[in-house]
């Protein structure tokens, strides 16, 4: 299989999870399409390293699942801490940074 | 053989990644993104990229999911209202996520460089293994090793301080 392959599908995975970025209103949901992009990121980035024969970009790929780790547990606290105080789980409702 | 594995892959992690974002209910969005994340375990095998899909089932779709289901089981079905604060959001949404995948593919397709009309150069036996990674982090990314952890850490006590609960009420 050609890398181009695997390219197109990061791309078309990216766009997928973009998409539900804009569609959805719920910030857990919103987490959860933030994971479809960077996974699509990490495949690109393991694409990559196959085309080139060298193991670098894994190491990228596995710093990125270190940064996603890091990314969800501040997030999914974030969003316990909204339920805690009984804001609407909304993020059109969480307008008040908004310029 | 590798064709039909890197397509069963591509429509397993494709289903999911569109499950997430078309089911009503959080809590089968987290279990479609698992599916997701284990299909694309397998791209990472076609790859050759063994100890990250060994990772990706064992951290993400293990641990990290695990904790994306709590928070759904625990914060429970949100529903979302018609009202949009950007009129004809949902419908403007789609097009822009395909014309995302459009420019993505133009510029992937376009690409002078040749490397990627190929399968990739011949690869030596421990490509990708544990071992290989091990040493490429410990001797030539040691600097970035250690500043994912010291994430991992404020990561954590940052999760502790925004969700734990107030010891006095202000």
């Amino acid at each position: 299989m050609d890398v181009t392959w695997y390219l197109v599908l990061s791309a078309l995975l990216f766009a997928i999870g973009a998409g539900g970025v804009l569609i959805r209103r719920s910030p857990l949901v919103i987490l959860l399409c933030l994971e479809l992009m960077l996974n699509a990121g990490n495949l690109a980035l393991i694409a990559f390293a196959r085309a080139h024969g060298n193991e670098e970009g894994q190491v990228f790929a596995l710093v990125v699942m270190v940064v996603a780790a890091c990314e969800v547990v501040v997030g999914l606290g974030l969003i316990v801490a909204m339920f805690r105080r009984r804001l609407p789980l909304n993020v059109d409702d969480m307008r008040e940074l908004r310029g | 053989m590798e064709e039909v594995a890197f397509f069963v892959g591509a429509i397993g992690a494709i289903g999911g990644a569109i499950a997430v974002i078309a089911l009503r209910n959080p809590f089968y969005s987290v279990l479609a993104l698992v599916v997701h994340l284990v299909a694309l375990a397998g791209l990472f095998l076609i790859l050759h990229a063994e100890f990250l899909a060994a990772a990706q089932v064992v951290v993400y779709a293990g641990a990290v999911m695990v904790l994306y289901v709590f928070v759904a089981a625990y914060v429970g079905g949100v529903e979302e209202p018609i009202w949009e604060p950007i009129p004809g959001q949902r419908l403007l949404a789609p097009v822009l996520a395909a014309a995302l995948f459009a420019e993505l593919s133009i510029a992937v397709l376009g690409t002078a460089l040749t490397a990627f009309d190929s399968e990739g150069p011949t690869i030596q036996a421990g490509f990708g293994s544990p071992a290989a990674i091990g040493e490429l982090l410990l001797e030539k990314f040691l600097i970035v090793f250690e500043a994912a952890s010291l994430l991992l850490l404020v990561a954590a006590v940052g999760a502790i301080v925004l969700a734990g609960r107030k010891q006095e009420a202000s």
